[in-house]
C-alpha cells in the first residue's frame, strides 16, 4: 500500500520558507558535522542567527532491529539490544531482560539482582561523564575534558571487559540472570574503582560550578517548561531537571533497588545547566548505590534454574518492561504467540521521545547554542533509529 | 639534502634505497647529510601526517573516539587532525553500519574529498553490513560505491585493532611507487576519482551497486549449508 | 492497576463508546482496553484529565500487524448426494481482512500509577487503515505514530506532521508489514544457509554457474 496513492496527506519533506519575512536562510545541519551525536540531521530555517524553525530529520542509522527481531529467537536478540544506545549496553540488556521476564513469569535470585545493579551503576556513571565531556567538546573545549572522562571510562571499561569479554557489546544479562559471575579479585578492583571516583567529580563539578564560559553559555539556554516536559513524554534527567520527580528506580521499584538509600536530584530552571548539574549529582548518587552494593552483595545462585535457555517458549500473551536507563525510560514491549520467536518486539526508545521537544527549546536561540541544546539532550542515534 | 632524480625517462621502476651502499648512508647521515628518493620521502610525509575525516556513524565511532583518547593515542600516528570538512581531509574511517539512506551522502563526502584519498573500512558493518545484513534499509558494504584501502573487522574492533589497521595503511603508502605499472590510482589520469552517487529508488537505491568498484567475489556456495543448523 | 472500575468510569462519563477489556496469556497481568476509534479522542481526553487518574503521560505508541486469517466454518446445509436429499456438514472458508492496530501505554507521573493499555484497529490492511492521532492529546505521540505510518502505513488524522520518519520520502512500501519483500541483494553471501541460501543460489543460476 503505497502512500502516494491515498488522499488527502500532504507530505512535506523540508520546512516551508514563509518569503513575505525578509531573508529567511535554510541550513541543514548534518549528517556529517563535527559536533552532532551521531548522524542526525536538522533543517533548521534562520533570521540571521536566531532559530526560527527546526525539524529533526533521522533514520540514517535505521537499522531495523525490530525485523530482524522477529526472525530470531528471544536470546538471538540480546546481542542486539547491546547495539541500541551502544555507550551503555548493559542497561540495554537488563531492560530486555526484564521485559521477557515479565512475559514469562521468571524469578531472578538474589545476588544476580545485586550483580545487575553494581553493572548497571557503573554503566551510568561512564555514559553521565562521556556525556558531560561531549558538552565540554562541543563548547570549544576540544578535548581535553574529555579525555579526563574517557580516562574513567577507560577504567570502567576495563571491568566490564574482564567480567564479560567485551569492552563495549557486553551481551551480559540472561533470562533469569546473569550470564557468568564475578572472577576473583572484581569485587575488590571495582571497589577501587567507586572509592577513586568520587576526586573525578569533585573535579568536575569545579569545571561546571566555576567556569564563568560554561555558565553563561549554558543557564537560561534551552528552557523546557514543566507541563510541556510531561506531556511530551519525556523522561530521564531531562524530566527531571524541570523539577518534575519521576525515577523509575523509584517509581516502579524494579530490582531491589528500594533496599538502597539514593536520592533523586531535582532541578529548578530547566536549562542545560540543569540538566548537566542533575547528571553530576546523579553520578554521585550513583556512587553511594555502588558502594552499598559492593559491601552487601550475597552469595549464590546467579540464574533461575528453572528457566530454560534452548528451546524457550513463553504462553502466549504481551509484556511491558522498562527501566531506568542513563538517557531515560527504556523500555520493550513483546508480543508472544508461543513460538519461538516474538511476534512483535517494540523498542520504547528514550533519544527519540526526548527529542520530540527540541524544536521548542531551541526557538529564538542562536546557531551555537543548537548545538549545546542538542548535546544536553543526551541522544544516541542508536537508539533514535533502531 | 643530496636528492635523487626521479627515473622516468629511463623507464625503470625507481628501486628502494637506489643501490647506494648502506654503510656509506650511514656515514653521510652522521655528517648531517641525508640521502633518500623522491618516492620515500613523498610517501614518508604522506603515511606519517594522514588526516581523518570526522565521520563516525555508530558503535564503532565510540572506539574511533576511545582510541584518539589518551589511553591508545592515535596522535602518535600522525593521525592527529580530524577534520570536519572533507575537503581537508585525506582519510576517510567509515567506522558504523551504512544504511541506504546514509549511502548517497558518503559517496557525496568521498567525491569531495581531493586526491591522494583512502578508505578504511572499520567494522564489521562498513565490510559487509556486518550483524544487520538481513535488513531492508543495510547497505551490505560500503566498498559497493567506493574503493576501500583496508578492512578492519570486528563487532567493535579494539582501538588496537584500528591501530594496528591504520599502521597496515601506512604500510601501503610506503609501497606506492610514484612512476610504473603500480602507480596509484592519484596519479594515474585514467582512473576514476568520483564516483557515481546513488539515488533513493521507491523500493531500493538505484543503482544497487556500482559495478566498476564493486564485483561479487567468487564463492563456491554449493559447499555452504550443508549441514543442519539448528533452530532453537 | 485494575481495568474494569476505570472502563466503568469511561463509559459513565464519554457516551456512546465502546470498549473491551482484552485479556493476556502471559504472568505479566497487563491488561488492555480496546477502544473504537470514534470515541478515542474523547476517552484519551478524559483519562488525560479526570482527577483521580491523570493519566499525563503516554509512554509508548506501538504499531502491530496482523494479517488476514483464513476463518474456516462448519455449517450444516442441505445437500443432494446420490439423489437423496441429506443433510451434510460442509466447511466453508473464508479469509478474514486483518488489520493494523495501535497499542498506547499510558502511565501517570502525577499519581504515579499505571500502565493502562489502549488499543485501536483498522478496519482492514488496505484501503480503510485511518485512525484518529492522540498526538493533540499526549505530545510524545508525535514521532512515534509517524514511526508508525513510515513501517506499517497507519494513517493518523489530526497528526500535525504526518510524513516518512525513518526511511526516505521516495520509498514507496511499509516494511515492517508481515508481507513485506525485501530488496535482492543477495549476490554475495560466504556464510549463507536456509532460505538465505536460497536467494544466494538464484543469484548463481543467473550469472551462469553449474
Amino acid at each position: 500500500m503505497s502512500a502516494a496513492t491515498l488522499p488527502a496527506v500532504h507530505l512535506t519533506p523540508k520546512p516551508s520558507i514563509d518569503g513575505s519575512e525578509g531573508q529567511l536562510l535554510e541550513v541543514s545541519m548534518g549528517p556529517q558535522h563535527p559536533s552532532t551525536h551521531g548522524v542526525f540531521r536538522m533543517d533548521v530555517v534562520l533570521d540571521g542567527e536566531q532559530v526560527v524553525k527546526l525539524k529533526p530529520v533521522f533514520g540514517y542509522l535505521h537499522r531495523n532491529h525490530e525485523k530482524i527481531a522477529e526472525q530470531e529467537t528471544y536470546l538471538g536478540s540480546m546481542p542486539y539490544t547491546d547495539r541500541l544506545d551502544y555507550f551503555c549496553s548493559i542497561t540495554n540488556n537488563w531492560a530486555y531482560a526484564l521485559a521477557v521476564e515479565k512475559l514469562a513469569g521468571i524469578q531472578v535470585p538474589e545476588r544476580a539482582e545485586y550483580i545487575r545493579i553494581i553493572t548497571g551503576e557503573l554503566t551510568r556513571l561512564q555514559n553521565h561523564a562521556c556525556l558531560i565531556g561531549f558538552l565540554m567538546q562541543d563548547m570549544g573545549a576540544s578535548g581535553t575534558p574529555l579525555m579526563y572522562a574517557f580516562r574513567e571510562r577507560e577504567k570502567i571499561l576495563d571491568l566490564l571487559e574482564a567480567l564479560t569479554g567485551s569492552r563495549m557489546m557486553c551481551n551480559y544479562m540472561r533470562f533469569g540472570g546473569c550470564r557468568v559471575d564475578f572472577p576473583t579479585g572484581w569485587l575488590q578492583q571495582a571497589q577501587k574503582v567507586v572509592e577513586a571516583f568520587p576526586r573525578f567529580l569533585d573535579e568536575y563539578e569545579r569545571l561546571l560550578a566555576e567556569n564563568e564560559i560554561l555558565m553563561a553559555r549554558t543557564q537560561g539556554i534551552g528552557v523546557l517548561p514543566k507541563e510541556l516536559a510531561v506531556n511530551a513524554g519525556v523522561t530521564g534527567p531531562m524530566l527531571r531537571a524541570c523539577g518534575v520527580n519521576y525515577d523509575i528506580r523509584k517509581v516502579d521499584k524494579y530490582g531491589i533497588y528500594d533496599r538502597f538509600s539514593f536520592r533523586v536530584p531535582l532541578g529548578e530552571h530547566g536549562d542545560v545547566y540543569d540538566r548537566y548539574m542533575i547528571r553530576l549529582l546523579e553520578m554521585r548518587e550513583s556512587v553511594k548505590v555502588l558502594q552499598e552494593a559492593i559491601r552487601d552483595i550475597p552469595s549464590g545462585a546467579i540464574m533461575d534454574a528453572k528457566t530454560k535457555i534452548r528451546g524457550f517458549r513463553p504462553k502466549a500473551g504481551e509484556a511491558y518492561g522498562r527501566i531506568e536507563a542513563p538517557k531515560g525510560e527504556l523500555g520493550f514491549y513483546l508480543i508472544s504467540d508461543g513460538s519461538p520467536n516474538p511476534y512483535r518486539y517494540r523498542v520504547r526508545p528514550p533519544s527519540l521521545i526526548n527529542l520530540t521537544v527540541l524544536e521548542d527549546m531551541c526557538l529564538g536561540h542562536n546557531v551555537a547554542d543548537v548545538v549545546v541544546i542538542l548535546g544536553s539532550v543526551d541522544i544516541v542515534l542508536g537508539e533514535v533509529d533502531r | 639534502m643530496l636528492l635523487q632524480q626521479s627515473w622516468d625517462h629511463l623507464d625503470v621502476e625507481t628501486p628502494k634505497g637506489f643501490g647506494m651502499d648502506e654503510q656509506l648512508k650511514i656515514e653521510l647521515g652522521k655528517q648531517g647529510i641525508f640521502a633518500t628518493t623522491l618516492q620515500d620521502l613523498y610517501n614518508w610525509g604522506r603515511k606519517n601526517s594522514l588526516w581523518p575525516l570526522n565521520f563516525g556513524l555508530a558503535c564503532c565511532a565510540i572506539e574511533m573516539i576511545a582510541t584518539t583518547m589518551a589511553r591508545y593515542d592515535m596522535a602518535r600516528f600522525g593521525a592527529e587532525v580530524f577534520r570536519a570538512s572533507p575537503r581537508q581531509a585525506d582519510l576517510m574511517i567509515v567506522a558504523g553500519t551504512i544504511t541506504k539512506k546514509m549511502a548517497p551522502q558518503v559517496v557525496r563526502l568521498y567525491n569531495q574529498m581531493p586526491e591522494p584519498k583512502y578508505v578504511i573500512s572499520m567494522g564489521a558493518c562498513a565490510i559487509s553490513g556486518g550483524p544487520f545484513k538481513q535488513g531492508y534499509n543495510v547497505l551490505k558494504g560500503i566498498d559497493r560505491y567506493i574503493p576501500v584501502d583496508i578492512y578492519i573487522p570486528g563487532c567493535p574492533p579494539r582501538p588496537e585493532a584500528l591501530i594496528d589497521g591504520l599502521m597496515a595503511l601506512q604500510k601501503k603508502i610506503d609501497e606506492q611507487q610514484l612512476t610504473g605499472d603500480h602507480k596509484p590510482r592519484h596519479l594515474d589520469p585514467d582512473e576514476p576519482s568520483e564516483f557515481i552517487v546513488p539515488q533513493f529508488g521507491a523500493h531500493d537505491l538505484e543503482p544497487p551497486q556500482n559495478p566498476e568498484v564493486w564485483r561479487p567475489p567468487l564463492v563456491n556456495i554449493s559447499l555452504a549449508g550443508g549441514d543442519d543448523s539448528g533452530t532453537d | 492497576m485494575t481495568l474494569e472500575p476505570i472502563k466503568s468510569e469511561i463509559e459513565a462519563n464519554v457516551s456512546g463508546c465502546r470498549l473491551e477489556i482484552l485479556l493476556n496469556g502471559s504472568p505479566s497481568g497487563q491488561l488492555s482496553l480496546l477502544i473504537d476509534p470514534e470515541h478515542a479522542l474523547a476517552v484519551a481526553k478524559f483519562l488525560r484529565d479526570a482527577e483521580h487518574l491523570r493519566f499525563d503521560y503516554c509512554s509508548n505508541v506501538t504499531g502491530i500487524d496482523w494479517p488476514g486469517k483464513e476463518i474456516s466454518v462448519t455449517v450444516k446445509t442441505k445437500k443432494i448426494v446420490d439423489g437423496v436429499e441429506q443433510e451434510v456438514e460442509e466447511v466453508q472458508k473464508s479469509q478474514s481482512s486483518g488489520c493494523l492496530e495501535a497499542v498506547y501505554h499510558l502511565y501517570s507521573m502525577e499519581k504515579k500509577h499505571g500502565p493502562v493499555i489502549l488499543r485501536m484497529r483498522t478496519e482492514n490492511r488496505t484501503d480503510r487503515v485511518s485512525l484518529p492521532s492522540l498526538t493533540p492529546i499526549w505530545r510524545g505521540a508525535e514521532f512515534q505514530e509517524r514511526e508508525i505510518f513510515d513501517l506499517y502505513g497507519v494513517i493518523f488524522d489530526g497528526h500535525p506532521d504526518l510524513r516518512r520518519i525513518l526511511m526516505w520520502d521516495g520509498f514507496e512500501d511499509h516494511p515492517m508489514r508481515k508481507d513485506y519483500v525485501e530488496p535482492d541483494d543477495y549476490e554475495y553471501e560466504p556464510t549463507a544457509h536456509d532460505e538465505v541460501l536460497q536467494k544466494a543460489k538464484q543469484h548463481l543460476n543467473r550469472a551462469g554457474w553449474p
